[in-house]
């Protein structure tokens, strides 16, 4: 990072000449973040029209290849629903940490995911998994990990003790206590009901049924639209407890609504297809070297393009080029894991 | 490190044992020994009582002692090196550098004899704790708290690297067996290794000294003599070598090595020599206990230690954390 910080010695003399303070001062670098995101959002939809046209057996244009785009814009439309929540979701949750290293991922959400398919499994066999499929049951998995983070939050963030992070020591670790429950019951399981349950343990956007969406999608909006709408404020919680504390934001209730938002965001992802650890990070880690300013509305925007870019991008190779489709989040993970080791050993801190 | 200072005591020596210690001992020998009678199958009556004894409950009831007593110290030994209170095998990522160790020469050796797979697993807990120490090096921490959390995050990759091995070469159920701690596959011929880890105890024993300056951090440990990268690096070696042979014959036993130190020094201060066989003592005690919990719970049948010790370990770790937030 030692480029970075010597990057970040320019601006404010620049915008001392120029007179400026906005987040973007100089005029190079908003030529440099538009066009990033002109870039990202050109890549976006060739991928996306990749993804609907590809190996499509009839010629552009006819009914009956619209009839199969729309067939595969489903997961056009999931790659988006979960771009947004899992950009968002980290943005946030790393500004009101304060810690550009921890994603909410880690906050219990997958192993509450994971406990619950797999109990399903355990209690009602291979039949249990039809059972668990549905709209119902994915708002009762929504509506459980929410109901966690809630009570977590609740509980731990209130009152005179007070402690961000002792909550998130503590989110992990009901987390593991979880995953033990987990991998006992996992044990249990015959191999074929195992390999069934197993498919599910990993983050698929074909695992996202349509029927889910109609749920997902107006949660989705809401919760992003009020992160955006409270960017702002983000902007100053960025300054720390201390300074946001001076400049007038109730810094507590603050943070508890935008956790609250995050956890939405999360539990909607989740539900929808599965845990993705890393993902999360490794677009926000790429979102803050491209846009390269505080201001989070900008952020969020080059966030979700680089999400959308790298998911629908994945997909469209891995299933094309490799036809490996089911790795693909895998892979991510691995990339985004990866990412995450170098970033933490190449960062003087924390 | 909490600040409440020990007094210098020139017969600290003489405090090693105490009254307190044999009634501890006693407990836990009584623990043990209930180990010894408590199964399914009837040693007493049976025709063959005896030869199944030596074969399974003698085993397991050493594997219990070794291996509990082994993460208890490796927990405390990890703990002074890295000066925080929240560490441990399970918590840096160590256990799971172990697994993959231990995946990789399951794949590259299919049938690969326990000593080579020892190897891999002790091999890659070793390059593991490394890296975690080299985190810790890198990174300045402004709080405590912040170590345990990059820990687990450095698990989760690695844990995800194992998964998606596993995934591919079609292991991951039993990766997932591996992983759970459970004694119950401790027999006679497969557990002797283990042994192993109890020159790991002897040597931690006599390098107590040493660890306890290290703990006070590299300046004051350079400056009254000790070479630190070399205290370290034995650390981390015993360490490695703990966790590897624990893993591969046992298992996963998660948060006994964070629960057990901090517990010890709650009740007693922070004198680490006359710690040290309370943290053994305490290690062992817990696993029998989790473990004759297991066997009876469902009986006839099992529930792995690994569970029990996963679910009193988070409730453990959960109330000490509430009581540092008390502290600020």
């Amino acid at each position: 990072m030692a480029e970075r910080t010597t990057k970040r010695v320019t601006p404010p003399i620049a915008s001392a000449i120029e007179r400026s303070s906005a987040p973007l001062p100089t005029r190079r670098a908003r030529v440099r973040y538009w066009s990033i995101i002109g870039l990202l959002g050109v890549l976006s939809l060739a991928f996306a029209f990749g993804l609907l046209a590809w190996d499509n057996p009839l010629p552009f244009g006819t009914d009956g290849f619209w009839r199969i785009a729309s067939l595969r814009a489903t997961s056009i439309v999931v790659i988006g629903v979960v771009a947004v929540c899992q950009s968002l979701a980290t943005v946030s949750f790393q500004t009101v940490t304060n810690n550009r290293i921890v994603t909410p991922s880690i906050m219990g959400f997958e192993s509450l995911y994971v406990a619950v398919q797999t109990s399903s499994v355990y209690v009602f066999g291979v039949a249990g998994l039809t059972f668990v499929a549905g709209t119902g049951q994915f708002v009762l998995q929504i509506a459980i990990m929410v109901g966690f983070a809630m009570l977590l939050y609740g509980w731990l963030l209130s009152g005179r003790y007070a402690n961000l992070q002792i909550m998130l020591l503590i989110g992990i670790i009901i987390g593991g206590g979880l995953g033990s429950v987990s991998t006992f019951m996992q044990r249990l399981l015959t191999p074929s009901e195992f390999d069934v349950l197993a498919a599910r343990l990993f983050g698929n956007i074909s695992h996202a049924d349509a029927a889910d969406l109609p749920v997902a999608i107006p949660l989705v909006i809401v919760a992003a639209t009020l992160l955006v709408w409270r960017a702002k404020r983000l902007d100053v919680l960025a300054l720390g407890r201390d300074v946001s504390m001076s400049l007038g934001i109730d810094h507590r209730r603050e943070l508890m609504r935008v956790l609250l938002l995050v956890a939405v965001l999360m539990a909607v992802s989740t539900a929808l297809i599965g845990p993705m650890t890393f993902l999360g990070f490794l677009v926000a880690t790429l979102a803050y070297q491209f846009a390269d300013t505080f201001d989070h509305r900008r952020v969020f925007l080059m966030a979700v393009l680089t999400c959308f870019t790298i998911l629908s991008g994945a997909y469209f190779v891995l299933r094309n080029v490799f036809a490996a489709q089911g790795v693909v989040s895998i892979i991510i993970e691995l990339v985004g894991g990866t990412v995450f080791l170098i970033v933490i050993l190449r960062k003087g801190r924390l | 490190m909490t600040t409440a200072k020990p007094t210098p005591r020139a017969a600290s020596r003489g405090r090693l044992f105490d009254w307190k210690l044999l009634i501890g001992v006693a407990v836990v020998g009584g623990l043990l020994v209930l180990s010894l009678t408590t199964g399914v199958y009837d040693v007493a009556g049976a025709d063959d009582g005896a030869e199944m004894f030596a074969i399974t409950r003698v085993p397991r009831t050493i594997s219990l002692v070794l291996a509990g007593a082994a993460m208890a110290m490796s927990g405390l030994v990890m703990q002074l090196l890295t000066q925080n209170r929240f560490v441990e095998p399970t918590t840096t990522g160590t256990t799971e550098w172990a697994g993959l160790g231990l995946l990789v020469v399951m794949i590259l050796v299919p049938n690969a004899p326990i000593p080579l797979r020892m190897v891999g697993a002790v091999l890659a807990a070793f390059v593991g704790t490394m890296v975690f120490f080299l985190v810790l090096r890198r990174i300045s921490l402004r709080s405590s708290l912040i170590v345990p959390i990059v820990g687990i995050m450095l698990g989760a990759v690695v844990g995800a690297v194992s998964t998606y091995v596993a995934l591919a070469t079609d292991m991951l159920q039993n990766l997932g067996v591996w992983f759970a701690g459970s004694f119950t596959s401790v027999l006679r011929g497969q557990y002797e290794m283990l042994w192993l880890v109890a020159l790991v105890c002897v040597a931690v024993f006599v390098a107590a000294d040493r660890f306890t300056v290290a703990g006070l951090g590299e300046e004051i440990a350079t400056n009254v003599g000790l070479d630190y990268n070399r205290v370290i690096l034995l650390g981390t070696a015993l360490i490695a070598i703990a966790t590897g042979i624990v893993t591969v014959v046992v298992g996963n036993l998660p948060f006994l090595g964070l629960i057990v130190p901090n517990i010890v020094s709650m009740l007693r201060g922070d004198d680490l020599r006359s710690n040290l066989p309370w943290v053994a003592l305490l290690g062992i005690g817990i696993v029998t206990l989790c473990d004759l919990v297991g066997r009876t719970i469902i009986m006839p049948f099992e529930v792995p230690v690994s569970l029990i010790l996963g679910i009193v370990g988070a409730v453990v770790f959960i109330l000490l954390l509430l009581r540092q937030r008390r502290r600020g």
